[in-house]
């Protein structure tokens, strides 16, 4: 871009103020005082307002992920082989430009450190602008599913107002740009099985729940068998199996159900804590 | 593209001109920021924040009001007044005492210049090492000679750009440009007779 130059039809710089030697040489040795700036300072301004993505490198249960990041907040966790990969899913998923020159404010990374290790009170500022309204309602309500804990897609739907969404919430977590940190492996399908998963698919999907201590193989063979529900003989409340109200209720209290009507029918309450729903598989 | 295409795309899409804004203004920001503060560091960080608050400036005013600003005095003025703010705060923490050495009023036979970084003849060229010293001194002048001394020089204004960045006169700005740069020239001239001396 070339020198500005509106302002400066009255430009006065020519006419000298002096014409003193030693004023003279001032000048000229103010003028030398002139610096450009860093290389890479306007990328990290526009990287910190935000119109620009930054990006780097970090390690999870899963291996190695990218995080790119604005001053906003972050905007996409990838598990892309390699730069290139990266750049690509950047540019289909987010559509910013990105550069890798700008340092991430260390507030931040240590913010997602914890989350990637597990810790829901580190909080993560996400960048989800440009995004639906009905995608960012779906991954608002993933964040509150506890570690260790799964939800079926047909919970996310009653969650957040339109039960009938069930298929258009599975599109939303496939769509989710920020996986581990919106944590859209703890949602699965109705029927108990595990689903896809956008951060390199279904084995990854079972790592990242078995690093949280959810005992996949049991939640296969619950639902293998039909099972939606576990209820507590002695409470009469009945919960989705991963709640940890369920995980506390003995092998000889533990009643297993089909349904919301069958454990309704059998006089248990839902749990005010996992508010399990019926939801057609 | 100059200034004031530059400020009719902004009006109309603030995000997609604003980056044309960065690129095209960044370097003499933080030249102002850099003769202003002294430290690399503390330039930079000015440099972002005036473009942040720039930013966030432009997304509240209502499109007439960018196509009528003028972006140089106005970045200029925000670059300004964040570096003051953080001098003053870093003073506050860490009076820098070379800093403080020439008297408001400009008593010459008094003034006692400060010291020029320590530089070792064959380690700096001489461009550079009295490049450096012309920074020292003028980081030493008091603020209301400094400021237009560095948007006049430095950032090449007009005394209109000036006027309006600083929101003082015309007049008194010439008149503070022509006292910084004998107040400049006499401790220049100071420095090397003590050098001559030892």
């Amino acid at each position: 871009m070339t020198r500005p130059t509106n302002d400066r039809a009255q430009a006065d710089h020519s006419r000298p103020l002096t014409t003193d030697p030693g004023l003279v040489r001032v000048e000229a040795a103010l003028r030398e005082l002139r610096e450009p700036a860093p290389a890479a300072l306007a990328d990290r301004s526009l990287v910190a307002i935000g119109l620009v993505d930054s990006w780097e490198m970090f390690s999870t249960a899963l291996g190695p992920v990218g995080v790119a990041w604005n001053g906003r907040g972050v905007t996409m966790v990838d598990a892309s082989e390699d730069a290139t990969a990266f750049e690509a899913r950047h540019r289909q998923l987010v559509g910013r430009p990105l550069v890798s020159g700008a340092r991430m404010p260390d507030r931040l990374r240590q913010a997602i450190e914890r989350r990637l290790s597990g810790d829901r009170r580190a909080s993560v500022p996400l960048d989800l602008r440009g995004r639906a309204e009905f995608e960012r309602d779906v991954w608002l309500k993933t964040l509150e599913i506890p570690k260790g804990e799964v939800r079926p897609y047909g919970w996310i739907a009653a969650e957040i107002g339109r039960p009938k969404a069930v298929r258009a919430v599975g599109t939303a977590l496939g769509r989710n740009p920020v996986p581990l940190l919106v944590p859209c492996h703890r949602v699965v399908r109705t029927d108990g099985t595990i689903g896809q998963y956008s951060l390199g698919g279904p084995d990854n999907k079972r790592r990242a729940l078995e690093a949280e201590g959810v005992d996949v193989v049991r939640l296969e063979r619950l639902s293998a068998g039909g099972i939606r529900f576990l209820g507590s003989a002695t409470t009469h409340v009945y919960c989705l199996p991963t709640c940890h109200r369920a995980q506390r209720i003995s092998d000889r209290h533990r009643v297993g159900f089909h349904s919301t009507a069958e454990a309704a029918g059998a006089g248990f309450r839902a749990c005010r804590v996992c508010r399990p729903v019926s939801v057609a598989a | 593209m100059d200034d004031m295409e530059l400020t009719a795309l902004l009006a109309v899409d603030l995000d997609a001109a604003f980056e044309t804004l960065v690129r095209g203004h960044t370097d003499r920001c933080h030249a102002i920021a850099l003769r202003l503060l002294g430290r690399p560091a503390d330039a930079e960080e000015v440099t972002q924040d005036t473009f942040l608050r720039a930013y966030r400036a432009l997304a509240d005013y209502p499109p007439e009001r960018i196509r009528e600003l003028r972006l140089r005095p106005w970045l200029a003025a925000i670059a300004v007044n964040l570096a003051r703010n953080r001098r003053r705060r870093l003073s506050d923490r860490a009076p820098a005492l070379s800093l403080a050495a020439v008297p408001a009023d400009g008593d010459l036979a008094t003034y006692d210049p400060p010291a020029g970084p320590a530089t070792s003849p064959e380690a700096v060229s001489i461009g550079h090492a009295e490049r450096d010293r012309w920074a020292a001194l003028l980081a030493a002048l008091p603020e209301h000679y400094r400021l237009p001394l560095v948007l006049r020089y430095v950032d090449d204004q007009s005394y209109a750009e000036m006027s309006e960045a600083l929101g003082r006169p015309e007049g008194t700005l010439k008149s503070q440009v022509h006292r910084g740069l004998g107040l400049l020239r006499a401790a220049w001239d100071a420095a090397e007779r003590e050098e001559a001396i030892a």
